[in-house]
């Protein structure tokens, strides 16, 4: 049997059992448009890419990490000073973490942009959302477990924050913290949140997010003549590109790693002072810092409620963005136009905030 | 003259202030309403803790606080005493203070043996033999405005206890009977013990009054000067009395124990410099060349070595830090190297060498091991770095490649 005929033969056995044949039809007839905005696709892949550092080094760090209140400090300290490249494998997690939410954000911005949530791909625009949720509910309780100075009380202050949620909230804090305060049970319960709750609501998420952009296609900007574009296959042509920037997310996340390590801190000390300047991760300033700003009680309203619905509103509004800015098929329209302006006030008042929260 | 306008202002209080008579302190009302010296009392009294706690003038002074007549309240058959000689002003304070019953009410936990221990102390004796120039209770703790210890406005608070003393004991010709120097309030401003008291606001930090006491004042003598600074220091003193300077010391006239070295008032930082060198303490008994000034000069030379060997570890760690290097265990380590440091310096104390080479060793062994730590932390810094560039470059090479690779396909097609 000739080299050719026993690949061949390997191959139709495993495409009987796998349909690797269809698989591979897929990926022959998969084409990306190509316009002054392609670039814009690279965004969801990057985000993907860096999804995957994190279960990577995650789960590397699941072979030393420790869950209590007496060791995780100490574990932390132990992956960073003992164990071979645990400093390499811990920055890189706390430095994927921050670029997935910052990629995460611009992926979503450029499909609001671009229309690309119009019919029919209302349910990738919910996903996404979804996971973009999803992914700065990873940030929140992954913060907690080096159970470091910083971590503690920012947990404590986010905790409180969700706390003030109308109705709920008391019942939310509890549920979050596993008792009154924030203490060992809260370190466990978001321990099992970031490790398995989110990992496995996650990975169901994206296949659905991946399933449903194969099912509906890419998106053209609402503008371009749909029939006069020319393409690019999938494979190997846009992925072998996508791949190239992969590399260079990689190389990026090495040099930050390398140059500026992620600080450990001091241990979480529940009865010391909290430490001057404390705030949330950066994901997290523009809504802080805007809470700041409101007044104690506007009118008859407490002000942190006040802010709390006006986030909520805000959010139902983007969430709910395919369903009233999309009018027409193509996009166009006086409501698409509004959710363009809407986009752009959401994008320069996150920059701003964030960079009055972060300096302020 | 003086009586009628009193009346006249009582009697106006009364017709315009309905039941304001009946109300107020007499004492209070006419000293006020006088224009010359005894009006101060009246104007004093609104910060003195007496008042605070509900007493007046006549629980002092006696009299009848309620009759608006002069006559009548600062009768002698109604308890008046008026202004207390001099030098019976302890005694008249005494008359409350050093009843347990009476302090109970309004100080359950304040001492009563103010009156006791006075008499025991330099002032309390002179004052008995008839020197009225010496100091009472009202020329420390003020009169008609005395405020409560505690009260940071009080002369007797211990931030202002030094200039209190040395308001009489900085004053040459105050003190120029009693032939006593003036010059401890100008020399304790220079000592450590006034700089953690009035500059790192450490209220524990000892003034006038923790070393000579306050109402049982004097000098502590030769044989208790130890003890006096062991009341803070208390692991110096126990190894000092074990030491061979103590006998020699306790016999030395012009005081003694651990002010030989360090001076009484103006304790200043101690230093190796105190060992050997030029201002060596230990030189003033012990001429160069001899056993006991080379073990002075040891002992400054292990000190020393282990102060430079932490500095250096400090240094080392903190650049190491600086690069984002994590070093949190050394830094906790060389914290326990500082500590050797004060033991090597607190067993000095015994004059044995060999008690102090201890701390010295284990020093010295936590110094190297840090030193080792920060400099394999900024080694390691380099190799990653290192690491980085040579990784950096392999991502782009493949990066290269790639673009190569399609390049060719895209020609091909």
């Amino acid at each position: 049997m000739s080299a050719a005929e026993l690949k061949a033969k390997t191959f139709d056995w495993f495409d009987e059992r796998l349909g690797l044949r269809m698989a591979r039809d897929l990926l022959d007839h998969k084409v990306v448009p190509l316009h002054p905005g392609t670039a814009w696709y690279y965004f969801g892949g990057i985000t993907l890419f860096l999804f995957g550092v994190q279960m990577f080094t995650g789960l590397l760090l699941l072979l030393y990490y420790r869950p209590t209140v007496a060791e995780a400090f100490d574990s932390v300290r132990f992956i960073m000073t003992r164990v071979e490249f645990g400093w390499l494998i811990r920055s890189i997690h706390s430095w994927s973490a921050n670029l997935l939410i910052f990629f995460a954000f611009v992926h979503m911005f450029s499909v609001m942009f671009t229309h690309s949530y119009r019919r029919p791909r209302e349910l990738t625009w919910l996903s996404g959302i979804a996971l973009l949720g999803l992914m700065m509910g990873f940030g929140f309780s992954g913060y907690l477990l080096p159970w470091n100075q910083i971590s503690y009380f920012a947990t404590k202050v986010g905790t409180d924050v969700a706390g003030t949620t109308p109705f709920v909230g008391p019942v939310l804090a509890r549920f979050l913290r596993g008792g009154e305060d924030v203490g060992a049970a809260t370190l466990t319960r978001f321990f099992a949140f970031h490790v398995m709750i989110l990992p496995l609501i996650s990975c169901g998420l994206i296949g659905l997010h991946l399933l449903l952009v194969q099912k509906a296609g890419m998106s053209t900007p609402k503008h371009l003549p749909v029939h006069d574009l020319s393409h690019m296959k999938f494979f190997p042509n846009f992925f072998l590109r996508e791949l190239m920037v992969w590399y260079g997310v990689l190389a990026l996340l090495g040099s930050l790693a390398a140059i500026f390590p992620w600080e450990l801190g001091e241990k979480a000390d529940p009865f010391a002072s909290a430490p001057a300047g404390i705030r949330p991760e950066w994901y997290f300033l523009a809504q802080f810092y805007t809470l700041k700003l409101i007044p104690s009680h506007v009118w008859i309203i407490e002000g942190e409620l006040l802010g709390l619905a006006g986030f909520g509103l805000l959010a139902l509004v983007w969430v709910a963005l395919p369903f009233w800015a999309a009018t027409k098929p193509d996009g166009s329209g006086g409501r698409a136009r509004l959710a363009t302006g809407v986009g752009i006030f959401l994008v320069c008042y996150l920059f701003t905030f964030t960079l009055l929260g972060y300096f302020k | 003259m003086r009586a009628p306008k009193i009346l006249f202002l009582l009697w106006f209080s009364v017709w315009i202030v309905p039941g304001s008579a009946a109300a107020a302190d007499s004492c209070v009302t006419c000293h006020a309403a006088i224009d010359d010296a005894v009006k101060g009392p009246a104007a004093l009294i609104k910060n003195d803790v007496h008042i605070a706690h509900g007493l007046s003038c006549a629980d002092c002074h006696g009299g009848d606080r309620t009759s608006d007549d002069p006559d009548v309240s600062m009768n002698k058959a109604k308890g008046f005493k008026g202004k207390p000689a001099r030098a019976t002003i302890p005694k008249f304070c005494a008359a409350c203070h050093s009843s347990p019953d009476y302090m109970r009410k309004y100080a359950p936990r304040e001492r009563v043996d103010q009156f006791e221990l006075y008499q025991t102390s330099v002032h309390g004796k002179r004052l008995a033999a008839g020197d009225t120039a010496v100091a009472t209770c009202i020329d420390c703790h003020s009169v008609h405005d005395i405020r409560a210890v505690k009260d940071s406005a009080a002369p007797v608070h211990p931030l202002h206890v030094g200039e209190t003393c040395s308001r009489c004991h900085s004053d040459a010709a105050k003190m120029a009977p009693y032939k006593i120097p003036t010059n401890q309030f100008q020399e304790y401003k220079t000592s450590v013990h006034w700089e953690a008291l009035t500059k790192r606001g450490d209220l524990s930090a000892p003034s006038c009054a923790s070393c000579h006491g306050n109402h049982g004042a004097k000098p502590p003598q030769v044989e208790s000067v130890s003890a006096v600074c062991g009341s803070c220091h208390v692991l110096f003193e126990q190894l000092y009395e074990k030491s061979v300077h103590n006998a020699v010391f306790s016999a030395a006239s012009g005081g003694g124990g651990c002010m030989v070295c360090h001076s009484n008032h103006a304790v200043h930082y101690p230093s190796t410099a105190m060992l050997a060198g030029p201002k060596a303490v230990c030189s003033g008994c012990h001429d160069a060349g001899t056993a006991p000034a080379g073990t002075a000069t040891q002992m400054a030379g292990w000190l020393d070595g282990l102060d430079t060997a932490l500095k250096k570890s400090e240094t080392v760690l903190a650049s190491a830090e600086q690069s984002g290097m994590e070093v949190s265990e050394a830094q906790v380590r060389l914290i326990d190297g500082r500590e050797n440091l004060v033991k090597a310096r607190l067993a000095l104390h015994s004059m044995k060498p060999a008690e102090m080479q201890k701390p010295v060793e284990a020093g010295m062994a936590i110094a190297q091991a840090t030193q080792k730590a920060g400099e394999f932390a900024l080694h390691e810094k380099d190799t990653r770095r290192m690491g980085l560039a040579v990784s950096v470059l392999l991502i782009g090479i493949v990066i290269l490649a790639i673009r190569l690779l399609l390049r060719r396909m895209e020609s091909s097609s």
